[in-house]
């Protein structure tokens, strides 16, 4: 019987995998569903098992069955791990994910799988962290706090009760690989969970998957009720969020698992000290959790020698939006943002010009081609008036129209604001406002407050002056980045406080499309 | 629906950080979260009323009303917009003749935003009823439009 791979991720299966996998088991294969091995443009992808290996065909539909078993196919791709997407990667935290069955226990320990927690068993708490530490892991969730720190304050806490929290609340837009990986490899993410319980002595461990992800959850469920008896006396349980973005913020993501609206807290204190239930803490991202394994398994020197600067190992960054070749590629950190888009990328999937790219999901700055040169570092970025969030690039093409994505980015702050602090709330609704005045004068049209916009704040503001408002385009900008300084030093938390960068980085890039004339730089080249 | 709670807290706890799953079960069971159920929730968690109440409006997935027959939840986030969503998400509204973020007046259908999937490489995407589709275009929606006729 002829032994057939199909990826069984959620966005194999949006493109029709499941359909092509019932076409394969009808025709007599026995079909191995596995995770995405990451290239979207390929998907639903089929692998036949042969004496070469396994040969890829990609894109596949249900009517062509009868020529991928006879190898005739059109789409035949060969070895996948040999096709120039795969093979300029690095993979680490992504080795096992679209290769093996994600719920069988024999495949993960056959896959090297829980060597890395064996090891851990062997050392001491302290010699797990200290691995951690030599790594240079840093918070793969988009700050970049070093991990082996964060382990360190909570094993240092003085209480019988600890927790390892771990956020997949992955709520970026242009992000997917915690969801690749939960659905992919799940035990990868419980063995690293197993090691830092291991590493501060806690007991139980929360994982928060939100709600838009219900593939992930369900495997994630299957995959801690398989593994429990590897990871005693360690328990592990999902929490379903209910979709609010905020909640990846970690202390409003603690109130959530806790019954509570998703609200910020304030720090101090911090969580790895009064955390969940006031406890002591551990909470890492999916891609932090998951690369602990291969660190305890390879050594921290391993992972640590691939890197840039202070940035060490690989990261998995997701290809998104209008581009021609998206999916996941893991690599050492380092590699340009040009390299990523254009030459892994393909540039965009309209085949027009790419004109910004966001990188960090909502709250990341938009970048023109002319910063491709910028490599991928956590400080680089940071210099550039951007960030690396959690490795998500986002490519637009140029029909996009900068203005509008920066109002966007103020409407997403309003519609996802926990409410908490003022330059969030109320700020992000006045950004909107702001931008509506932007673009009214800049297409010339009578500026209106919409109803949905507006609410009665606006109007009540409008009502009692509406001649003291200079709507001209230049006293709206400078009043925008006015409100972008408050909202950036004022908040809470990185949803108001970040929600500037994605603002003005539209308008300093573009300022054209902000009724303003193009910058000189772009106009001498 | 008392009895369920009270099935549901005495299988799984009656805690306070329960409420949220206690939430999901609710509306797994009936659709929605009726108004008459917050003191029972209230009484059994030992909240006030207030508590649940500001819970199940703070969180977008919660409804308070019965849903459509179907529910179309349709991703506004960047990626899908970089691939054409908000002018997708016009000629869905106009063809399934709802306004985004409202249930069709006679029942059949919802159309609800949704930020991101995680499908960000392959948008527009939606969820139909609960399953993911990818790659929306015109024919994609008429296609979705005549499975939620039904």
């Amino acid at each position: 019987m002829t032994r057939v791979f199909i990826s069984r991720d959620m966005a194999s299966a949006a493109l029709g995998a499941d359909d092509v996998a019932r076409a394969f088991a009808e025709a007599g294969c026995e079909v191995v569903r596995t995770g995405s091995r990451g290239l979207f443009s390929i998907e639903p992808l089929v692998e036949v098992e042969t004496e070469q290996g396994r040969i890829g065909f990609g894109p596949i539909a249900p009517r062509d069955v009868a020529a991928v078993l006879v190898g005739s196919h059109a789409q035949r791709l060969g070895r996948v791990e040999e096709l120039p997407f795969f093979a300029g990667q690095q993979r680490f935290t992504f080795a096992r994910c679209g290769i093996i069955d994600p719920l069988s226990l024999a495949d993960y320990a056959a896959h090297a799988g829980w060597q890395g927690l064996e090891k851990a068993r062997g050392l001491s708490p302290q010699a797990v962290v200290d691995a951690v530490k030599a790594s240079g892991l840093r918070g793969r969730g988009g700050a970049g706090f070093p991990t082996g720190i964060k382990w360190q304050t909570v094993l240092e806490a003085a209480s019988s009760t600890k927790f390892i929290v771990c956020n997949a609340d992955e709520g970026d837009s242009g992000t997917f690989a915690d969801r690749m990986l939960m659905e992919g490899d799940p035990y990868c993410l419980i063995e690293g969970m197993a090691i830092a319980a291991h590493a501060v002595g806690a007991g139980h461990g929360y994982i928060y998957i939100r709600s838009e992800y219900p593939y992930a959850i369900k495997t994630m469920r299957a995959a801690i009720d398989a593994s429990a008896h590897l990871i005693a006396p360690f328990t592990l349980e999902v929490r379903e969020g209910a979709g609010a973005y905020v909640c990846g913020e970690e202390t409003a993501l603690l109130d959530s698992i806790e019954g509570k609206r998703g609200q910020v807290r304030a720090k101090p204190p911090l969580p790895a000290l009064q955390g969940l239930f006031g406890e002591p803490t551990v909470i890492n991202n999916v891609l932090s959790l998951a690369a602990v394994p291969f660190i305890l398994a390879e050594g921290a020197n391993a992972y640590a020698a691939v890197g840039f600067g202070r940035s060490r190992g690989t990261m998995p960054v997701q290809l998104a939006g209008n581009v021609r070749h998206g999916g996941l590629y893991e690599i050492g950190f380092g590699i340009t943002l040009g390299e990523l888009v254009n030459e892994i990328g393909g540039g965009t999937a309209s085949g027009r010009p790419v004109r910004a790219v966001q990188v960090g999901g909502p709250l990341g700055a938009y970048f023109p081609p002319s910063m491709f040169h910028l490599p991928f570092d956590y400080e680089a970025f940071a210099q550039a008036g951007g960030l690396i969030g959690h490795a998500g690039i986002t490519v637009f093409d140029d029909s996009v129209d900068m203005a509008h994505m920066a109002r966007f980015a103020m409407e997403f702050c309003a519609a996802e604001s926990c409410g908490k602090c003022t330059p969030c709330r109320i700020g992000s609704t006045r950004g909107v406002e702001i931008m509506d005045r932007i673009i009214g004068a800049r297409d010339a049209a009578p500026v209106t407050v919409s109803e949905a916009n507006g609410g009665y704040l606006g109007k009540a503001l409008y009502s009692r002056s509406p001649d003291r408002i200079d709507v001209s385009i230049e006293a709206q900008t400078s009043l925008l980045r006015d409100l972008a300084d408050t909202m950036k030093y004022g908040s809470l938390c990185a949803l108001g406080g970040f929600t500037p960068y994605p603002v003005l980085s539209a308008l300093d890039y573009f300022p054209e499309d902000f009724g303003a004339a193009a910058p000189a730089k772009e106009a001498a080249e | 629906m008392e009895e369920f709670i009270g099935a549901w807290l005495s299988a799984n706890g009656a805690a306070r950080d329960r409420l949220l799953p206690l939430l999901h079960a609710i509306q797994e069971e009936a659709g929605y979260i009726d108004d008459a159920l917050v003191p029972v929730i209230a009484k059994a968690l030992n909240l006030s009323r207030a508590d649940v109440h500001g819970v199940i409006t703070f969180y977008h997935d919660f409804r308070r009303r019965a849903p459509g027959r179907h529910v179309v939840k349709l991703c506004r986030a960047e990626s899908c917009q970089a691939r054409g969503a908000a002018a997708l998400e016009v000629q869905a509204q106009d063809r399934l003749g709802v306004a985004m973020g409202e249930t069709r007046a006679d029942g059949q259908v919802a159309l609800e935003p949704v930020y991101c999937l995680g499908l960000c490489a392959i948008g527009p995407n939606a969820l139909v009823d609960g399953r993911p589709v990818a790659r929306i275009d015109g024919a994609v929606l008429e296609q979705i439009a005549v499975e939620v006729a039904a």
